[in-house]
């Protein structure tokens, strides 16, 4: 709890990003990175939740009863969630029909109501939005990473445009066994850098 | 300030307080974007007639709605300056996709050849069935279907004795959406054709200045 800003921020990042290291919210990161984009809007669905779900919650840390709490956060989750859901609807209709029914399911991803719990019912205001918006962009980095994978090697785009032509593409890596692969040895590469780096 | 104890009376306090507050909240937003939400909609729509459409004035808003028990078809009325029907854009759909629902778009000129056709809603798996946004479209083999009349030519797959390439490694995509085509033609020549040859009769000569006219022609009856 001593932690200097900077590396609550940092932390989200890379040495406990969520995919890489806790490995949490894994149903999403599977299903939403069949390419660059979706994977990176996914990210920053989430990046919103998580940010306004904390600062929400370290404000009511106090007034909410401990028993109650879970509940409480969930309603605080779902509601930021909803908003999103709305928005991205009412002004992203074509990103709306790609990622379908994977926004609403922000509600059940761990790595938010995991945030709420561990780290945002115990700290500061701003320590919590901090955490939020590093662990969002430690998701939305890992997503956009595995979806960028994913699209070059299942059909040679990256972001839409072509690298390489679609018939030299693995269809498979667009495909669910593509996610398991590709974040395995996603998962492989950032241990050995995260190891280098500390 | 220390923490709520729980009690029951705070417990039941807070939790409401914070349901009622999400609540407000959610109305709000809803009340903000269900505007934008609903124009969307329909501007993806006009948009999706336009495109599969040959050139047209103006079209029915309100279309003709047939329902054949299994499937909803939503037959659009184009007309040329003259009020002569110039074809008709029909909304179709298919339940039997690989991933559930597929909804599209299909436009008919008024001999009921296929001018164009877009996918509204797909969920296939990508790569493979996905790629009917544009495979029947594409000149190469016998995968295309614009410019075909699904009264004198076969659109199932090559495979049930057909004329249509399917998919590659997608039949059942490719089986659900040339379903949903002749479904689509099957709603044209019941809502289409006999109001069409009446007005042929009547304005035959006047058919082929329009057309080339309405090319600019902004669209009425549209906001």
């Amino acid at each position: 709890m001593k932690d200097s800003n900077f590396k609550i921020f940092a932390n989200g990042l890379i040495k406990e990003n969520p995919i890489f290291v806790l490995t949490l919210g894994m149903c999403p990161t599977l299903a939403t990175t069949t390419s660059a984009i979706n994977g990176m809007c996914m990210g920053l669905a989430t990046l919103f939740v998580l940010f306004g779900s904390n600062i929400v919650v370290s404000m009511l840390k106090k007034i909410i009863p401990d028993k109650v709490r879970i509940p409480a956060y969930v309603v605080v989750i779902a509601t930021f969630v909803s908003v999103v859901e709305m928005l991205i609807h009412a002004y992203f209709p074509a990103l709306y029909e790609s990622l379908g029914i994977f926004i609403p399911l922000i509600v059940v991803n761990c790595i938010v109501l995991g945030r709420a719990e561990a780290f945002a019912a115990k700290n500061s205001i701003f320590k919590s939005a901090l955490d939020g918006f590093g662990m969002g962009l430690g998701f939305t980095f890992a997503l956009t990473l595995l979806g960028v994978a994913r699209e070059l090697l299942g059909t040679g785009k990256a972001f839409g445009f072509v690298v390489f032509p679609d018939q030299y593409g693995a269809l498979i890596f667009v495909l669910a066994p593509g996610a398991f692969i590709v974040l395995g040895y996603l998962i492989v590469v950032m241990n050995k850098f995260i190891k280098f780096k500390i | 300030m220390k923490k709520l104890s729980s009690n029951f009376l705070n417990m039941v306090v807070v939790l409401s307080g914070i349901t009622i507050f999400a609540a407000v909240t959610l109305t709000y937003v809803y009340s903000l974007t269900k505007e934008q939400i609903n124009n969307s909609q329909a501007i993806k729509q006009q948009e999706a007639i336009r495109t599969v459409l040959p050139p047209f004035d103006h079209f029915d808003l309100k279309p003709i709605v047939m329902n054949d028990g299994v499937e909803i078809m939503k037959v659009y009325k184009a007309y040329d300056k003259m009020n002569n029907i110039v074809g008709a854009a029909v909304e179709t759909s298919s339940n039997n996709g690989y991933k559930g629902h597929i909804d599209i778009m299909v436009g008919f000129d008024k001999r009921g050849i296929i001018y164009n056709y877009t996918v509204l809603e797909q969920k296939e798996t990508l790569g493979l069935g996905s790629k009917m946004i544009d495979w029947f479209k594409t000149r190469n083999g016998n995968q295309n279907i614009l410019g075909k009349d699904p009264a004198t030519a076969n659109l199932s797959v090559t495979k049930t004795g057909g004329e249509v390439d399917a998919i590659t490694a997608a039949t059942i995509s490719s089986k659900a959406f040339l379903f949903a085509i002749r479904n689509a033609y099957f709603a044209f020549t019941s809502n289409i054709e006999s109001s069409i040859q009446n007005t042929e009769i009547n304005n035959n000569s006047q058919q082929e200045e329009n057309d080339s006219v309405n090319n600019n022609v902004e669209m009425k009856g549209q906001n």
